[in-house]
C-alpha cells in the first residue's frame, strides 16, 4: 500500500469522522460526490452522512459557524479552499477564535484546513502560505506538516486541541510524496523534527520547503558537506530548543520559507537565535524566502519566485564560505 | 426597560466621574426592542446581543453586576478585565461575547444552532440583534445567508436607530425598507415601531415562536432613534433638531409609562416603586464591583490557549516576550 500526502488527510479526516461524533467537516465543495477541489473530502459525505457538509462561498460564515459550532462542544473541521480565501475569514479566526479563551476563558477547539502554497500555473490568488500570517496573532496554533506521516498524525492531533488550529497543509505535496503507511502517532505537537543530520550547516525549514532542503542537502552531500535539516511541523509553537541545539552543532543557520519574506517565521526563527543563541553562530544567519512581489503565474518566473533547492544550495554555498 | 435606563445613566455618570477607562455605550431609545429580544427565549436557547442590548441581556438572566463588574474591570467579572464594557459575555450559558466587527456574531449564532441540530436538541432558537448600520457589512450577508441555507432557528433583530456611528440612513443603504431584505435571503420580515413596547413583545415574541416551530430564518426590522450619542464621548450634535421630531424619535421608556399609566395597568406610585426597586439594585451591583480587585499586569495569566503546554513562550526569562 502506498499513500499520498493528499490521501492522509483524507485518512485523517475520515478516521476523526469515525472515532468522534462531535467531528463534521464544512467547506465549499468538500460535500456530496464532489469531495473537494482537491479531493481531501472524497467519498466522506456518504461514508458520513450529515456530517460533510458544503458551505456557500462565504469564508467568514464558514469560519464563524465553525466557532460557534465549537462554543457547543463540536469538533468542527473546516477546509478553505485555498489558503489565499481565508484571508476573507481573517476577522473570524483571528478576531473571534484567537481571542475568545483569553476573553472569556472559553476555548474554541476549530481545526482549519489551509490547502497552501505554490502550484505551476496557479498564480496570485491560489498559491499564497499563510502561515506567518496566523502565527503573528496570539491564541492560534499553526501547524505545518512537511510529510505524509506528519500530515496525518498532526491533522488527528489539530481536532483533539482545544484551541483552534491553523492547518497548513502543501498543495505541492498533495501528490508528490508518498508513504507506504500511516503511523498511529507522531511527535508530539510543538516538537520540531531533525530531518537529516549534518554538522556544516543548520537548515531551518518547514512544509514544502523542508522538502526542498532536503533535496539541497542531497546534492550539497555529493560535494562532502553535511547540513542539518530540522523541519519545524509546527510554525507556532515554535521548537527553538530544537533550532538552537542544532545551531549549537553546525554554527550556521539558513532559515528556508515559501512565504513573503517580510517579517514572518523565518524572521523569527532568526531573531531568536541570535537572541538566545548569539555565541553558537560562526557566520550571520541567513533566510530564503519568496520574493516580495505576489505569486506569478508562469511557471518560469514561478520558479523563480519561491525558494527551490537549486537556490537553497547557492546559499547554502555561500554561507558556509563565510 | 427600567432598570436598563436606570443602570446605564449611572454608568454615564461613573464615566462623566472618570471612574470607567475605554467607553461606555448605552442603548437609550432602544431598550423596548432590546429587552423583547431577551424577554422569549428560554434556558437552552442562545442570545447573541451587540452594543445596545443591556436590556435584551437583563432580560435573558445576566445578573447586573456583570455589567458594573466588566465596565468597572473587576477581575471577578465575565471579563476578568481582559475586555470591556459591551463586549462581554457567558458563552457556557448561551449568552455570546460579542466582538466589535459587527455582523460576525450572525454566523457564529448559526453555528451554535448547527450544533444543538447535531447533538439532537429540540425546541431552540438563537436570538441575534444588529443595527442598521452592522447590516451593511459582508459579515452580515454572509452571516444572513448561510442561516437561511442551514435552516436553522435563527431571529436577527435588526434595530434602525438612523445613525451609524454620525453617518445617517441615505449614506448607509440605498433600498427603500431595510426589511425588503428577508424576501431576497428566504427569510420572513416584519417592521415594528421600536418605540412601542407592546408591538415589540408581540412582533419579536411571534417571531421567536415561528422560529423555534421550524418557519425559516425571521428578521424583524425595528425603527428608533438613537437617544444618546454613539459612547458617551459622542455628543451627537449631527443629529438633527427636525429628525428628533420624528415618530420613530420618542423615547420608548417614556411611551411605555405613559400607556401604563393611561390604561392604568400600574399606579404612578407603582412605577415610583420599581424605580426605587431599579436604582437599589444598580447601587449595589456598582457598590460590589467597586470593592472588587482589578486586575495586576505583574500577576495576570498571559496566556492565550488553553492547552497551556503549547505555549509559545512559556516563560519570559527566555527575553522572547
Amino acid at each position: 500500500m502506498s499513500l499520498t500526502y493528499l490521501e492522509a488527510i483524507r485518512e485523517a479526516q475520515a478516521k476523526l469522522l469515525r472515532d468522534n461524533d462531535h467531528v463534521f467537516i464544512y467547506g465549499q465543495d468538500v460535500g456530496g460526490t464532489f469531495g473537494g477541489a482537491f479531493k481531501a473530502t472524497k467519498g466522506l459525505a456518504k461514508e458520513f452522512p450529515g456530517r460533510v457538509l458544503n458551505a456557500p462561498i462565504s469564508e467568514d460564515a464558514i469560519a464563524g459557524t465553525a466557532i460557534g459550532a465549537a462554543m457547543q462542544g463540536m469538533r468542527p473541521i473546516i477546509e478553505m479552499q485555498f489558503a489565499d480565501f481565508s484571508s476573507v475569514a481573517l476577522n473570524q479566526i483571528l478576531n473571534n477564535a484567537g481571542t475568545h479563551y483569553w476573553r472569556t476563558g472559553v476555548p474554541i477547539p476549530i481545526t482549519v484546513r489551509l490547502p497552501s502554497g505554490g502550484t505551476k500555473g496557479s498564480g496570485p490568488f491560489h498559491s499564497q502560505s499563510m502561515e506567518s500570517l496566523y502565527a503573528h496573532y496570539p491564541g492560534l496554533i499553526v501547524m505545518t506538516p512537511a510529510t505524509v506521516e506528519d500530515a496525518y498524525t498532526m491533522l488527528i492531533e489539530a481536532v483533539a486541541i482545544d484551541d483552534p488550529v491553523v492547518y497548513c497543509e502543501h498543495k505541492y505535496l498533495y501528490y508528490h510524496l508518498k508513504a507506504d503507511k500511516l503511523p498511529e502517532k507522531g511527535l508530539p505537537t510543538g516538537r520540531a523534527r531533525v530531518a537529516r543530520e549534518g554538522r556544516d550547516l543548520t537548515i531551518v525549514s518547514y512544509s514544502a520547503m523542508t522538502q526542498e532542503s532536503l533535496a539541497a542537502a542531497e546534492e550539497l552531500a555529493r560535494e562532502g558537506l553535511e547540513v542539518e535539516v530540522v523541519d519545524l511541523r509546527t510554525v507556532k509553537p515554535l521548537d527553538t530548543d530544537t533550532v538552537l541545539a542544532s545551531v549549537a552543532r553546525t554554527g550556521r543557520l539558513l532559515c528556508v520559507g515559501e512565504s513573503f519574506p517580510w517579517g514572518g517565521t523565518t524572521a523569527e526563527v532568526i531573531a531568536r537565535v541570535t537572541s538566545l543563541g548569539f555565541h553558537l553562530l560562526d557566520a550571520p544567519p541567513q533566510r530564503l524566502n519568496a520574493k516580495d512581489t505576489p505569486i506569478p503565474y508562469h511557471p518560469n518566473l514561478w520558479s523563480a519566485h519561491r525558494p527551490n533547492a537549486k537556490n537553497v544550495v547557492a546559499k547554502a554555498r555561500a554561507l558556509l564560505r563565510e | 426597560m427600567l432598570l436598563t435606563r436606570i443602570l446605564e445613566e449611572k454608568l454615564v455618570s461613573l464615566y462623566r466621574g472618570g471612574q470607567i477607562t475605554g467607553g461606555v455605550y448605552i442603548g437609550k431609545g432602544q431598550e423596548a426592542v432590546s429587552v423583547a429580544s431577551g424577554l422569549f427565549l428560554k434556558k437552552g436557547d442562545i442570545f447573541a446581543p451587540l452594543i445596545r442590548d443591556q436590556a435584551g441581556r437583563s432580560a435573558f438572566g445576566e445578573p447586573l453586576v456583570d455589567v458594573t463588574r466588566t465596565y468597572l474591570g473587576s477581575r471577578l467579572g465575565p471579563m476578568r478585565g481582559r475586555d470591556g464594557n459591551i463586549h462581554r459575555g457567558h458563552p457556557r450559558d448561551n449568552e455570546l461575547a460579542m466582538i466589535s466587527h459587527l455582523g460576525a456574531m450572525v454566523s457564529v449564532t448559526v453555528g451554535t444552532l448547527m450544533a444543538k441540530r447535531f447533538n439532537g436538541e429540540k425546541n431552540f432558537v438563537g436570538l441575534t440583534c444588529i443595527g442598521e448600520g452592522g447590516m451593511q457589512t459582508g459579515a452580515f450577508h454572509e452571516g444572513m445567508n448561510v442561516a437561511a441555507v442551514e435552516r436553522v432557528p435563527l431571529v436577527i433583530v435588526a434595530t434602525n436607530n438612523h445613525y451609524a456611528y454620525s453617518t445617517p440612513n441615505e449614506r448607509e443603504f440605498a433600498c427603500s425598507d431595510l426589511v425588503d431584505r428577508a424576501m431576497g435571503y428566504g427569510y420572513e420580515g416584519y417592521s415594528l415601531d421600536g418605540t412601542d413596547l407592546a408591538a415589540c413583545l408581540e412582533v419579536i415574541g411571534s417571531a421567536v415562536e415561528k422560529a423555534r416551530a421550524g418557519s425559516p430564518p425571521q428578521l424583524v426590522v425595528a425603527s428608533v432613534l438613537r437617544l444618546s450619542g454613539h459612547g458617551e464621548h459622542d455628543d451627537a450634535s449631527y443629529v438633527p433638531d427636525e429628525m428628533k421630531r420624528q415618530p420613530f424619535a420618542r423615547d420608548c421608556l417614556k411611551v411605555a409609562e405613559e400607556t401604563i399609566i393611561n390604561q392604568k395597568l400600574a399606579s404612578p406610585e407603582t412605577l415610583a416603586g420599581w424605580r426605587k426597586e431599579a436604582v437599589a439594585q444598580v447601587e449595589e451591583a456598582i457598590a460590589m464591583a467597586q470593592k472588587e480587585p482589578v486586575p495586576e499586569g505583574n500577576k495576570e495569566d498571559w496566556c492565550a490557549l488553553s492547552t497551556r503546554d503549547l505555549l509559545d513562550h512559556p516563560n519570559d526569562e527566555e527575553g522572547l516576550v
